[in-house]
């Protein structure tokens, strides 16, 4: 094997890991942050501040009796979680964690793999996620689940357009649907580029995406899909034990990959302010850490702000979610993809 | 017309603004508003270590009381089972025999005295009915139990326990 497919393959077993241990602590994160905003403490017993208590909820859920209906369509019922997992899983790829290490000569970029059609592969996947849920939700044979599955892929297929036309006007800005050249293009480079970041020139394009985003992940005020009060958990009616756990945890992975393409996207990804400033005294590795640091911590930023709207607002109604998204967001992103155009030509 | 009180208020639906209808900054205000929250100190008590204080009327479980010479209180005159609204207190009285008197204080006593915690909706009017300060409610709690014929509580639960000194006029438990 080529030392090249190594340094891949330590990547993508870190990012996989990495991305799994945040997932984890995003349902940790989840439960302190819903107990703050609303004048409680959340889990603290299991280890000190509550820390074990990912690993508590695990074992919980793996000890848990695994319960497969009779009369649902046994294939598709363990098929569906894990299209849901695997999906949330796949989106990594195409994420630049930071810019490249410098190991002896050679440079590893921090990257499981670069495709120049990035943004597109990371559309297409987060489209085949719905699968997950449709399948898991019409094999359970309940209608709950049912009725959870269908709002599930048609506020995902709704929300997916609009997404994909508000990324339609960055993507004419930068010339590239490379994750990594977007992230780069908003570098400090003298005389080049301003170093600011995209959501200077977006702004409309990420209240879109960020919209979007939290739509896609269903997440409330867009958690029709599950809305416990009204379908009982919606498409996991009917799954138990680890299955179930699955899907949760599918969604937390969602969410990180949604905040890492958001800060990739409109807020500089790895990049450091002051970056050329910092390279007279700091190796090029140091800054490269030092740019992946400041990456998470956008990240855990979003993943914040994703738990405080989810913890403040109510959900939405069926009719007022596509109504919102039809005729509202999609039109939106026109006009900033036209406004954004014209700009183009005016400019150059 | 004539308005009943002041505190009527006239509705009124007039269009939303512009701004109103875009919903970003009421949503904005809302997130403010949870993230006042954020920053405030937890209600929360750490239960089995920390205990609220209740308050110094509370009513919780009975206790038949002792006097300060260690005998029953209690002549089983049955005026608190006819107090009880809730129907949950039993008792069978008995004669107290030659050689009971450091036992009892008085010739009658309850042979049993059962109160189904059930039934019980602690508004203690038997510690108002009983005319020889024998039961009183104290600030315990009735825990949940598995079985209901364990909430039939009886004498070995209710009697105050031989040694112990409470002052019989307060609602605080006895101390051991």
């Amino acid at each position: 094997m080529e030392i090249f497919l190594y340094d891949k393959t330590i990547i993508v077993v870190i990012v996989f890991a990495i991305t799994l241990v945040i997932a984890m602590y995003s349902t940790y994160a989840e439960r302190k942050v819903s107990a703050f905003l609303q004048d409680r403490v959340g889990p603290n017993r299991a280890g000190i501040f509550g820390i074990l208590q990912p690993l508590a909820d695990g074992v919980k859920m793996f000890m848990k009796e695994e319960i497969i209906p009779t009369a649902s369509n046994k294939a598709l019922f363990i098929i569906g979680p894990s299209i849901s997992m695997f999906t949330a899983c796949l989106t990594s790829a195409v994420i630049p964690w930071g810019s490249y290490l410098e190991i002896g000569t050679r440079h590893v970029a921090m990257q499981a793999t670069d495709i120049n059609i990035g943004v597109l592969y990371i559309f297409a996947i987060v489209s085949t996620g719905v699968y997950g849920i449709i399948v898991g939700g019409w094999a359970s044979n309940n209608k709950f689940a049912l009725m959870g599955a269908l709002r599930a892929s048609s506020q995902m297929i709704s929300y997916e357009l609009a997404m994909g036309l508000s990324i339609v006007a960055l993507v004419m800005m930068t010339g590239t649907l490379s994750l990594k050249e977007i992230v780069e293009g908003q570098k400090f480079i003298e005389g080049q580029h301003g170093g600011l970041w995209n959501i200077c020139y977006q702004p409309l394009s990420f209240l879109i995406f960020f919209i979007c985003a939290l739509a896609e992940c269903n997440r409330t005020p867009f958690d029709l899909p599950e809305s416990e009060a009204e379908l009982i958990g919606g498409y996991h009616t009917e799954y138990s034990s680890m299955k179930l756990g699955l899907y949760l945890f599918a969604e937390y992975v969602n969410m990180f990959i949604s905040a890492a393409v958001m800060s990739a996207l409109f807020f500089g990804g790895y990049n450091l302010p002051f970056s050329d400033f910092l390279s007279e005294f700091l190796s090029h590795n140091t800054i490269a850490i030092l740019g992946t640091v400041s990456y998470m911590a956008k990240i855990f930023i979003f993943i914040f702000i994703f738990m405080w709207i989810r913890w403040t607002l109510p959900r939405f109604r069926y009719d007022q979610l596509m109504h919102l998204g039809w005729r509202i967001l999609i039109p939106l992103a026109l006009i900033n993809i036209v406004a954004t155009g014209a700009a183009l030509v005016f400019f150059n | 017309m004539e308005r009943l009180t002041n505190r009527s208020k006239v509705v009124v639906n007039k269009e939303m603004t512009f701004l109103e209808r875009m919903y970003l900054p009421a949503i904005l205000g809302g997130m403010i508003i949870t993230m006042k929250h954020f920053f405030k100190k937890s209600v929360t008590l750490q239960y089995p270590e920390v205990k609220r204080k209740f308050a110094f009327v509370y009513r919780g479980k009975h206790i038949l009381k002792r006097d300060e010479q260690g005998r029953e209180n209690c002549t089983a005159c049955g005026l608190c089972a006819v107090a009880c609204p809730a129907e949950a207190i039993t008792i069978v009285a008995a004669e107290r025999k030659k050689g009971e008197e450091h036992l009892y204080r008085e010739e009658k006593y309850a042979a049993t005295y059962d109160i189904n915690m059930l039934r019980c909706i602690f508004c203690g009017l038997c510690e108002e009915a009983c005319p020889k300060d024998a039961i009183y409610l104290t600030e315990e709690t009735v825990p949940s139990l598995y079985n209901r014929k364990d909430f039939i509580y009886g004498k070995d639960k209710l009697v105050q326990p031989l040694g112990t000194s409470a002052h019989p006029k307060t609602y605080k438990p006895y101390t051991k």
